[in-house]
């Protein structure tokens, strides 16, 4: 808060009897004003350098993921006077916490007791199954509501809707041919098998052969991979959806290819990934160990490793853990996890032949790089060479990317909304009073949970700070009443999701989950996830 | 069961004399003193949020961190050569007195699109 602000504020306290100037004191409404004048007496948080006072105000938040809980958590903790609506499109809250975090990171998924406490807390409101804008759903069993009405309504507007489409690869035959997969979204694999409703429908190949590629160096990458070469029996015990299990239950998928276009000193993902891939059972690790041997000792890669601590510990595990190469006959005797680099994907392949039980259904066709350039932003550039992988199906990790929403600043080039520290920005740079952004979409779609956390906070800072001197706000002022009157005039009410209802729905999983052994069992189909909220399903 | 006393440096130069049991862990420590320290995972050393920074000659007495706590470690931000999880540090008597500064996270944050080194 500035300290004229405060000196304003402490001036209005101090003599509740002196009119109120509007012009020092913009967007207060006469109600919460009797409410601050009469019911605080006292000025603490004029004492806590941790938390400030000003007018109820109120908030709603575009997505329920972390970057929204986060943001929420932040606010509330530095301020009293505000109450925060969650807008999330889905009946479950916690975004890729729930439909991202891989299943057997548990450990991972601890965040949810934060949201949690948020969600419980009673200046909060969870507006779950509400979806904002244009986002695709169907209108039966989905409300839904205009960033314009949001805009109106609210004195101020955090975009938190994240990342929700995954980059294309580009290339002949992705996207399959009658009965062949062609290249699967991971973003969407990791979706299935997390229980997203949206992701059910997903056409996977673990059968008609023994090998995957996925095409990529990052984490989701290493989820898919992983997910796909440890033993079902230990995935059981984990919260990935019985549907899924099933699938990954009948799986032949022995071999995992991972390819990337550059080399080993370019990957994205982490250490803890590649470490996790070291412990699965009769697992082994395969990659050009002279290759990364060679770019680790280079005078240049040598000299970009003493400036990351993590590249420098994880090529070490690499290279620890990896063989150059295996047999054929001890390659077909155990399941195997190779690293590929210096591979751009060219397209998909689909003749057959016919007669063998174990050929492959298609075939990925690359085109082998060379690197140019230092290890920091090392170009891949064809060398003309051709390398073939046959696969069952392949999955393709290159990315997220944010997509617009109606009403909202978006730099189509970056695929996020144009924001100086959280605070959104039009074309012309200027602020757009009341708009807020945080997490994938305010960044890009990169970093893990603490990531976004940190990046949720400096936004949440940023709203405080524009609370606190007046700076955004409803001229005419708003309210709970003020703003459930537009959303019912909108239709929304009677989809509307609440934290009880959410609640209920979690135990009902909880309650299934403990039936088959393991910490909840996801309800994957909106309608049944409605029902059981609706109380018609017990 | 002995009681150690110490002080914890929050970012903003705040600081905490915080007094736990002899084996709680320096997290729980803070939290239990409303100290500013994070910790989303809820100490399963599965994130970097509640990562602290030690006096060195603490540091070296302690224990090495294990190749998890070290994965972790690798992705907080402000890492430094005597940086712990604090989930993963016990207090002990011979920290009688220690001073354990909170990283500033805001360091790597505040010029918009910046990206960790290597996330």
């Amino acid at each position: 808060m500035s300290f004229a602000r405060a000196l304003r504020c402490r001036a209005l306290r101090s003599s509740p009897e002196h009119p109120i100037n509007t012009h020092y004191v913009p967007a207060i409404l006469p109600n919460t004003y009797s409410i601050s004048m009469t019911n605080r007496p006292t000025v603490r948080s004029f004492t806590s350098a941790s938390s400030v006072l000003f007018k109820q105000s109120n908030l709603a938040v575009v997505g329920g993921g972390a970057a929204g809980f986060y943001t929420a958590a932040r606010i509330l903790a530095k301020t009293t006077e505000v109450n925060i609506d969650i807008y999330e499109k889905l009946p479950t809250p916690y975004g890729l916490v729930r439909y991202g975090v891989a299943p057997d990171h548990p450990e991972v998924k601890n965040c949810m007791g934060k949201f949690d406490e948020v969600a419980a807390d009673p200046r909060v409101r969870l507006l779950a199954n509400v979806s904002v804008g244009n986002i695709n759903g169907s209108p039966v069993v989905h409300g839904r509501v205009s960033l314009d009405l949001l805009r109106k309504n609210y004195d101020a507007v955090v975009l938190a809707y994240g990342a929700s489409r995954d980059r294309k690869l580009g290339i002949p035959g992705e996207d399959g041919q009658k009965d062949r997969v062609g290249v699967v979204s991971a973003q969407r694999f990791v979706a299935w098998y997390n229980g997203d409703p949206g992701a059910q429908d997903l056409n996977v190949d673990l059968e008609s052969y023994d090998r995957v590629v996925i095409v990529g160096h990052g984490n989701v990458a290493l989820d898919c991979a992983r997910i796909l070469l440890t033993d079902p029996d230990v995935l059981a015990t984990t919260d990935i959806t019985s549907s899924a299990l099933r699938v990954l239950r009948k799986s032949r998928i022995r071999h995992v290819e991972m390819v990337g276009r550059r080399g080993p000193l370019q990957v994205a993902f982490t250490t803890k990934e590649l470490r996790e891939m070291t412990k699965i059972p009769d697992l082994r690790i395969i990659c050009d160990s002279d290759l990364v041997a060679k770019q680790c000792t280079s005078k240049e890669g040598s000299k970009y490793l003493e400036t990351s601590r993590p590249l420098k510990r994880m090529m070490d595990l690499l290279l620890k853990h990896a063989v150059s190469d295996l047999h054929p006959a001890e390659e077909s005797a155990q399941k195997t996890f190779t690293l590929r680099f210096l591979m751009s994907p060219l397209e998909m392949l689909f003749e057959q032949p016919k007669g063998d039980d174990l050929v492959a259904p298609q075939v990925m066709r690359f085109g082998v790089n060379r690197l140019e350039g230092s290890p920091e932003s090392a170009r891949a550039v064809a060398t003309g060479e051709i390398a073939e992988i046959p696969c069952a199906m392949a999955l393709r990790s290159i990315g997220y990317a944010s997509t617009p929403l109606e009403g909202a600043p978006f730099d189509f080039k970056r695929h996020i909304v144009p924001n100086i520290a959280g605070r959104v920005v039009d074309d012309k740079n200027e602020l757009v009073q009341g708009l807020y952004v945080a997490g994938w979409l305010k960044r890009g779609p990169v970093g893990v949970i603490a990531t976004t956390m940190q990046d949720a906070y400096r936004t949440a800072d940023a709203i405080v700070m524009d609370l606190a001197s007046g700076n955004i706000g409803q001229e005419n002022g708003t309210s709970r009443s003020i703003i459930d009157r537009a959303l019912s005039d909108a239709g929304v009410d009677k989809f509307c999701v609440t934290n009880r209802d959410w609640k209920r729905l979690e135990n009902y999983e909880f309650d299934a989950g403990r039936k088959l052994g393991k910490p909840r069992e996801k309800v994957t189909n909106v309608e049944k996830m409605l029902d059981i909220i609706r109380n018609k399903i017990h | 069961m002995k009681e150690v006393t110490v002080t914890f440096i929050e970012p903003d130069g705040n600081e905490v004399v915080a007094t736990g049991e002899e084996g709680t862990n320096l997290m729980e420590l803070a939290h239990e003193n409303d100290v500013d320290l994070e910790g989303a995972c809820e100490g399963a050393c599965a994130c970097s949020t509640c990562h602290v920074i030690l006096e060195e000659k603490i540091y070296d007495d302690l224990p090495e961190p294990t190749d998890e706590e070290n994965d972790m470690l690798d992705l907080a931000f402000g890492l430094t050569d005597t940086s712990r999880l604090g989930c993963q540090v016990l207090l002990t008597p011979e920290m009688e007195g220690m001073r354990i500064k909170l990283p500033s996270a805001t360091r790597n944050f505040y010029v918009d699109g910046a990206k960790p080194a290597h996330h």
